[in-house]
């Protein structure tokens, strides 16, 4: 699956929930059942600081020349929405990733979490995943953006 | 329950909700749920007679202050001035000249540290804080400290949230240049004992400055009881309107500092070849200012005193009381702050959940409190957590409103466990 159909399939598993709570109940799930990074990459380096809740973000280049991404978070909804940003764009091209419209969150009416005043991280780990992108794109096959 | 005590809570009831009436934002639905605000410690909402007073110069007498000499400009000269002295007598200075309009607290903060620190500040003074003040409180100390090569020393802060002053001796000394501090700790709630403090700083020739931020809205405040030098507190956190703010400080120390910003309003007269200042209040008061914003202050203080301190106090103190015990009852719930001279702020966190995880799921039952470090990090360090969240009560808050946070955040906590 693409970038686009990975985002049409999680639109279409929100689209399941009536009401709030139930959609964050699902985010949570996702939170408490993904171990989502090796601890030895949950460093100072990989921290991306949000004001309340932290992400680390690491990123590395497959054999085949894909992205694949790791990430965790200390709040638990935080982790939640960090599963879902990376089951969209992990294992893409250095290329897709950079251009990439994340419209899904819309979509699914978590774009609040991307606001600057939620301090939650999410929106710059997404910027930074962009950046990883970028990086690889231009140095091919380096590891270290 | 017995008939008497029915109808004190009933009366109760009737009071709160015809306060409540004077609170438009409040009768609203957030996610589908009736909005609790218990953000009070961020900013208070704002009562019909404020927002009245705004429209009313716009639509009234709108004009610029002092130097007009058409009607709408004295007018709106009048009405700027009177709050000047209605502030005189909320917090019971000697004269008007001593209040100063700023922005907010943290304007009138930078506006000291700037013109009396940097002109009485030396390399290796001193400068005492405690560990609970709020950021704006710190870092324009640290600038100054930093420029002037001063020391910043720090009260530490006990178990239940007070300062901690078992070593005061050897952190108040004759280096002391100034000692500034928060009167009501926006965190935790604690009120401190300002008073005592400014006399032993005084008897070492110290200054002292009060953030008095949080502790306005709460009880009534007199600067020449604590015999402060400087007081600072906020519109916003008083039912009054943002970008407006009070710097009192004895008129001999405004008198002897040099001005902070330049421009018209500050000068007597203006020459290349020389210019004088501004007596005071005026010197430091550079441009137009918020001239709405001062006039609904005006509003917001008589607001306050219609309420009545004492009535203020006892309702904001039973539902300090109320949550509390409710608090208490969580498994796993740990408050911080537990002082016994505190005003009606919890700030708690739930052992192994993240506040932000908690916040955002009480915003989504309609519930608004704070999650994070509310700009006190060095507090947090201490407790060795990034934060809390926390409940801060008005006078227009009642305890049916605690009983749906209480069961919002027992929904809540289901979820995340």
């Amino acid at each position: 699956m693409n970038i686009a159909e990975r985002q049409e399939e999680i639109i279409g598993e929100f689209a399941m929930f009536p009401d709030w709570m139930q959609k964050y109940e699902y985010i949570i799930e996702l939170g408490k059942d993904l171990p989502l990074i090796d601890e030895k990459y949950k460093t100072d380096d990989n921290l991306i600081k949000g004001c309340q809740s932290r992400v680390w973000l690491h990123a590395e280049k497959t054999g085949e020349g894909l992205v694949h991404f790791t990430a965790d978070s200390d709040a638990i909804i935080t982790k939640g929405l960090v599963a879902l940003v990376v089951r969209v764009l992990d294992e893409n091209t250095p290329q897709e990733i950079a251009a990439a419209d994340m419209g899904f969150i819309q979509a699914i009416g978590l774009h609040e979490h991307l606001s600057p005043t939620r301090s939650n991280g999410l929106a710059s780990m997404i910027k930074q995943m962009k950046m990883y992108g970028l990086a690889f794109t231009s140095a091919q096959g380096e590891m270290n953006p | 329950m017995n008939s008497t005590m029915e109808e004190e809570i009933s009366k109760v009831q009737s009071e709160t909700d015809k306060i409540r009436d004077e609170f438009p934002i409040l009768h609203q639905e957030v996610n589908g749920h009736p909005l609790v605000y218990f953000d009070n410690a961020a900013t208070s909402q704002k009562p019909m007679k404020v927002i009245e007073a705004i429209t009313e110069y716009y639509t009234g007498y709108n004009a610029n202050i002092h130097r007009g000499v058409h009607y709408l400009a004295n007018l709106a000269t009048d009405a700027f001035e009177s709050t000047r002295n209605k502030v005189t007598a909320f917090i019971h200075a000697r004269e008007n000249r001593e209040i100063i309009f700023t922005s907010g607290t943290t304007d009138s903060i930078n506006l000291v540290a700037q013109t009396w620190g940097r002109q009485n500040i030396h390399s290796g003074d001193e400068i005492l804080l405690s560990m609970m003040d709020h950021h704006s409180n710190i870092v324009p100390w640290q600038m100054i400290a930093e420029e002037k090569g001063a020391v910043i020393k720090v009260i530490p802060v006990n178990s239940i949230g007070e300062w901690d002053l078992s070593d005061i001796k050897n952190l108040l000394t004759s280096k002391t240049k100034l000692v500034a501090v928060n009167h009501v700790s926006n965190s935790l709630g604690t009120i401190n004992p300002v008073k005592e403090l400014i006399q032993q700083a005084h008897a070492l020739g110290a200054k002292v400055l009060v953030d008095g931020a949080q502790a306005v809205v709460h009880f009534p405040v007199d600067v020449r009881d604590l015999d402060c030098d400087f007081y600072c507190f906020s519109a916003h956190k008083l039912y009054g309107p943002t970008g407006t703010g009070i710097l009192y400080g004895k008129s001999e120390l405004l008198e002897s500092m040099p001005p902070y910003r330049g421009g018209g309003e500050m000068i007597k007269t203006v020459s290349f070849s020389g210019t004088t200042y501004n007596e005071i209040p005026h010197k430091f008061e550079a441009g137009t200012p918020n001239i709405e914003g001062v006039i609904a202050l005006g509003a917001a203080i008589d607001f306050a005193i219609e309420l009545g301190w004492e009535n203020v106090a006892q309702h904001e103190n039973e539902l300090l009381e109320y949550a509390t015990a409710k608090l208490e009852a969580i498994e796993d719930l740990k408050i911080y702050g537990t002082s016994s001279k505190k005003v009606a702020v919890i700030s708690f966190n739930v052992e192994g959940i993240h506040p932000y995880d908690i916040g955002t799921l009480l915003d989504k039952q309609g519930i608004a409190l704070r999650t994070g470090h509310h700009c006190t990090q060095p507090l947090w360090d201490f407790y060795g957590v990034p934060g809390s969240l926390r409940a801060s009560f008005a006078v227009y808050n009642s305890t049916e409103e605690i009983d749906l946070f209480i069961h919002a955040l027992q929904k809540a906590l289901t979820m995340l466990r």
